[in-house]
Formats: C-alpha cells, sequence, structure tokens
C-alpha cells in the first residue's frame, strides 16, 4: 500500500473527511458514514450556519393550517451521531485545488474528501420587483418558514380575488408542491365556503402543469376538474409591484392580488465563489449524474439540491441518491473504482386536497408511470390515481423522516427504481411491433433488475 | 420521417427537430429559420453556433443558461426568437428539442 496516496490510503494520520450542509443530505451521510468509516483513521466534520432542521415538506401544509410551525422544526444537534465533529459557521469559499474549506475569520478547515450537501434556497432578489413593497404583504413564497408561517395569517384574513401561483425559473426545488398548493387552496376555500370569490392561476415557464407526458396529461386533468387555470410558458421577468402584475420577458402580463411565487432556486453563494458552479450560474455543482463525485475535483462529492443532475431536487432524491454515496465514498477512500450508480430514481407523493394524494415514482429514464407502487407494511399505493392511503402516506411519512430518514436507518424501499406493479399506458403500435400482454388498454410493464432501465412492454 | 429543407433530403422528427445534428449548415438553418418567419442575422447565428456548441459538449440548455453567455441578455433572445426562443432558436441550430428533467 502507498503511504502517500491522496483518497485514503495513507495510513500514518488520521484523514478528514468534511461535510458541508447539515440538512437531509448531509445529516444521512454524517450518520451512515460514522457507523461504516473507521473512527481511528477517519474523521468527520459537519458544517452548517443554522442550527434548526426543518422538515420542509411540511411547510405546504402550514399556510393552510393543516401544521403549526412547531410539526416542523428540531434541532439539528438531534440528528447528528456522536463522534462527529459539528462546527456552526457558513462557509466563504472552498479552495478544491488546495483541498481547504475557509470559515468566517479566515478559519481553515482542510479535508482529504469533502462533500458538499449545501441544498438550494429560493432567491426572490433575484427577480426584479418581487422582493419589494409587497413582500410579505401581497406578495410569498412558501418553501420557507417565514413565508410559510406568514403566507398562512394572510390566507386566514384574505377575502378573496385573484390568486396567482408563479414559477420563476424552470429549476427548483419538489416540482409537485406549486401544484400542491394550488390543490389544497382549491380545497381550503371550498371548505370556507369562498371559492366562488377566489379565481385560482398557475403560471410556469414550463410548457404545461409538468414536464413528462403521462403525469401532465394526469395533472392538467386534475388542475382543470378543480378550476385551476394553468399559463404555460411565462417566463417571469419582473414584478410591477404598482400595477400588481406579473410581466414576462416576452411582455405578456398577469394581473394578480394575491401572488405565491416559487422564486429563482439557487445554491450556496460560496460554490459560485469557489468558481465550482455551473454555466447557468445557478450554483449547481457539475456532478457527475451516476457517481455523484464532482466533475472537476475527485475528492469532492455531491448530494442532493446541490448537485446539477437531472432529476428532481427532493428528499426522496437525497435519499436514494445517500445509498449511492456511501458506497462509492467508501470505494474511493479505498482506492477502488466507484462501484454504485444512481439512476435519478424519485419518489413524491401530490396532495390533491379533500384528504387525497397521488403518487409518483420515476428516474432518469423512465416518466411517472400509473400502477402500483408496493409500499412497505402498509401495502401497495396508487401511481398517479388520487386516494386516501396515499394522504395517509403523506401524513405518516412526517414520522418516518424524522424518526427513521435523518438518522440514516434502513428504509424498507428499493433503491433503484423498480418496474414492479406499474403499467404504461397503451399507446398507438408502432408498424412492425405487437404488444400481446394487453388489458384493460394497459400494458403491464415487465419487473426487471434495475441495470436496465428498458422498458418492456 | 424525411423532409426536404434547402434543397437536400434530412431526416426530422415529428416536430421538425432534425435527428442528426451533423446534417445541419446554414442553408439549413434559414430554410427553417424562414418556416419560423425569421430572417436570420449575425447575431441570430452567434446564438445558433453557442447552441451547437453547447449541446455537442452535452451540456443541458435552458433560456437562462443563453442568457448568461455573454451573446444575448434573454430580452434579447425572446426579441431574435419570438414566442420560444429556446425551442425555436434549437429547431433552427439543427439540434434536439430541449427538454425539461422534472
Amino acid at each position: 500500500m502507498n503511504s502517500a496516496t491522496a483518497n485514503g490510503t495513507d495510513v500514518s494520520r488520521t484523514k478528514r473527511l468534511v461535510i458541508l450542509g447539515a440538512g437531509l443530505a448531509g445529516t444521512m451521510m454524517a450518520n451512515k458514514l460514522r457507523k461504516e468509516l473507521d473512527a481511528e483513521r477517519w474523521e468527520i466534520t459537519i458544517v452548517d450556519k443554522d442550527r434548526d432542521h426543518y422538515y420542509q415538506p411540511g411547510f405546504l401544509f402550514i399556510p393552510f393550517g393543516i401544521y403549526e410551525p412547531d410539526d416542523v422544526v428540531r434541532p439539528k444537534t438531534d440528528f447528528l451521531p456522536d463522534g462527529v465533529n459539528v462546527i456552526w459557521d457558513e462557509v466563504q469559499r472552498v479552495e478544491p485545488e488546495e483541498n481547504v474549506v475557509l470559515l468566517s475569520n479566515d478559519r481553515q478547515l482542510p479535508y482529504d474528501v469533502l462533500i458538499v450537501a449545501t441544498g438550494t434556497e429560493p432567491r426572490p432578489e433575484e427577480t426584479p420587483g418581487m422582493k419589494g413593497d409587497l413582500w410579505y404583504k401581497d406578495i410569498f413564497d412558501f418553501y420557507t418558514f417565514e413565508g410559510a408561517t406568514a403566507l398562512s395569517k394572510k390566507l386566514d384574513q384574505w377575502e378573496g380575488g385573484r390568486l396567482v401561483i408563479s414559477i420563476a425559473e424552470s429549476i427548483f426545488k419538489c416540482p409537485v408542491a406549486p401544484l400542491e398548493f394550488a390543490f389544497l387552496a382549491d380545497a381550503y376555500f371550498t371548505e370556507k365556503g369562498m371559492r366562488d370569490k377566489v379565481e385560482i392561476l398557475y403560471v410556469t415557464p414550463l410548457p404545461g402543469a409538468f414536464t413528462k407526458p403521462i403525469a401532465t396529461k394526469f395533472l392538467s386533468k386534475l388542475l382543470e376538474e378543480k378550476g385551476v387555470k394553468v399559463i404555460p410558458e411565462f417566463y417571469l421577468e419582473h414584478v410591477d409591484n404598482d400595477a400588481r402584475k406579473l410581466v414576462s420577458y416576452d411582455e405578456q402580463e398577469v394581473p394578480f392580488d394575491l401572488l405565491v411565487t416559487i422564486p429563482v432556486n439557487m445554491g450556496a453563494d460560496f460554490v459560485g465563489d469557489s468558481d465550482m458552479g455551473d454555466a447557468d450560474d445557478l450554483n449547481f455543482v457539475p456532478t457527475n449524474k451516476e457517481t455523484l463525485q464532482a466533475k472537476q475535483h475527485q475528492n469532492v462529492f455531491v448530494i442532493g439540491d446541490a448537485t446539477n443532475v437531472p432529476t428532481s431536487k427532493a428528499g426522496s432524491v437525497a435519499h436514494f441518491m445517500a445509498e449511492v454515496l456511501v458506497q462509492n465514498v467508501l470505494d474511493y477512500v479505498e482506492g477502488k473504482p466507484l462501484s454504485a450508480s444512481f439512476d435519478g430514481h424519485a419518489n413524491c407523493f401530490i396532495e390533491t386536497g379533500f384528504g387525497k394524494a397521488t403518487l409518483i415514482d420515476f428516474n432518469y429514464d423512465t416518466e411517472p408511470l400509473p400502477g402500483k407502487y408496493p409500499a412497505p407494511f402498509v401495502g401497495p399505493m396508487s401511481l398517479l390515481k388520487e386516494t386516501r392511503m396515499n394522504h395517509m402516506g403523506k401524513l405518516a411519512f412526517k414520522w418516518i423522516y424524522w424518526h427513521m430518514l435523518l438518522t440514516g436507518r434502513e428504509l424498507p424501499v428499493t433503491n433503484h427504481m423498480s418496474f414492479v406493479g406499474k403499467q404504461r399506458p397503451e399507446e398507438p403500435p408502432k408498424p412492425g411491433t405487437t404488444n400481446s400482454a394487453k388489458r384493460d388498454g394497459v400494458t403491464p410493464v415487465t419487473a426487471r433488475e434495475s441495470e436496465s432501465m428498458e422498458v418492456v412492454a | 420521417m424525411e423532409a426536404t429543407i434547402a434543397g437536400t433530403t434530412i431526416d426530422v422528427n415529428d416536430e421538425g427537430y432534425l435527428t442528426d445534428p451533423s446534417k445541419w449548415n446554414e442553408a439549413v438553418a434559414e430554410a427553417i429559420a424562414a418556416e419560423e418567419d425569421i430572417v436570420l442575422t449575425d447575431k441570430h447565428m452567434e446564438v445558433i453556433r453557442y447552441l451547437r456548441e453547447q449541446q455537442e459538449k452535452g451540456e443541458k440548455l435552458s433560456v437562462r443558461r443563453v442568457g448568461k453567455s455573454g451573446i444575448v441578455s434573454i430580452k434579447e433572445f425572446y426579441d431574435l426568437f419570438p414566442g420560444g426562443p429556446l425551442k425555436k432558436s434549437s429547431r433552427i441550430a439543427g439540434i434536439p428539442k430541449p427538454v425539461s428533467c422534472v
């Protein structure tokens, strides 16, 4: 064994693994890696600027009074394991060529292996006029604790008018949450007996309600049933506070009385300041979408919302990534080729109002399909179909999150996306092909091992 | 399917995007642009070459990225290709239709 290799086979000194960010992804990695890495040989340090851990999926429920603020916040230290150093400080910069993280007051934190898990956050100030006079008066976000709680007070008193849900940029965290907000708003105002006083508009830069065709069809129909009007391909340029309207780059205008915005999402500033960011200037780290290694630096790994990989920015994705990344970090420190591969797996409950929800499950290659999802304990859940069971699943997830997910306990779900239970809606057969297993207008998707993501129809 | 563009037969998909970017040339660009009622200027071509370079490098394209390219602002991008700048410019550039990844 070479005692001078950079990747951790040097046994002469304790090696340093540094995790930036103690959100869901960073906390899971700290818990999992502390179990796997020899404490004599590997020191683990995690850095975060804030001490509160927020259950972010719960922010959606706060404006409608379904969750109280206390439901969604716990101290981060409750979930970090013994044997991990914790530094409460803001990362100023990383010098990846020098293998050092710079904290405030020029404090240096050297590393042998770095894991970037600093997520993404809304940046309302990126859009002119968004954070102006109307901010938190008639314009709100709900992806932050402050925004969700302020909006809760507003909705409680609001007498109705034109509610506009506006998405500023095509890449943003939890891409189904704005749809859920629209569905829950419809239910909320209906239950308050004032739905006839509220017009709900959904304004998006995307070509439709969602990006993938089968789910878009399902979700568009649901929006229509609930009286939510979709304005697609609207790329927001600025918010006019005086005239109370959204203005797009091609000068379309949408007036509002109450604006619920999903602002531009960006990664942490230090990513850009360290020259580690993407060409979109959104501060997401260019990352190998299979190994989760940073494209520019072999000893830097990236997980969760901080990556630029082409799948949803969501907690379920961070969870599936964590399984892969633990293996690859272990391979890396032992000087082996990285053996685990992430398939882009995402799994999201979509709350649809009135005590129901739907569920989608997909990856890089396979769009969300209808059928059944084989959930542990409770039995199969329905994909792309509204059920009470899915709603119960969404609510039960809060317990799983606090008690199992964060602390890195194994969840009994498959890491790679599985085709078990999924059904592909029948398409017109292509010339020269035949479908032999048709039933009720759907074609069962043959279950396969995850090495191959081809759909066998 | 096949289409005749600028006098040559070229494979396109059902939305009129070239299936093979290497079959592209400036005459093809001008012919597709004409279908979109766009007369190509040097500025258009600068954007189109940038898109082709990025696509060749395997980069994901977005309106925002074009706005950060130093060639045009997002506003100017919309002015050059009114209606759907990224979709239209990609078709004229002979590269696949840009997709959102959820």
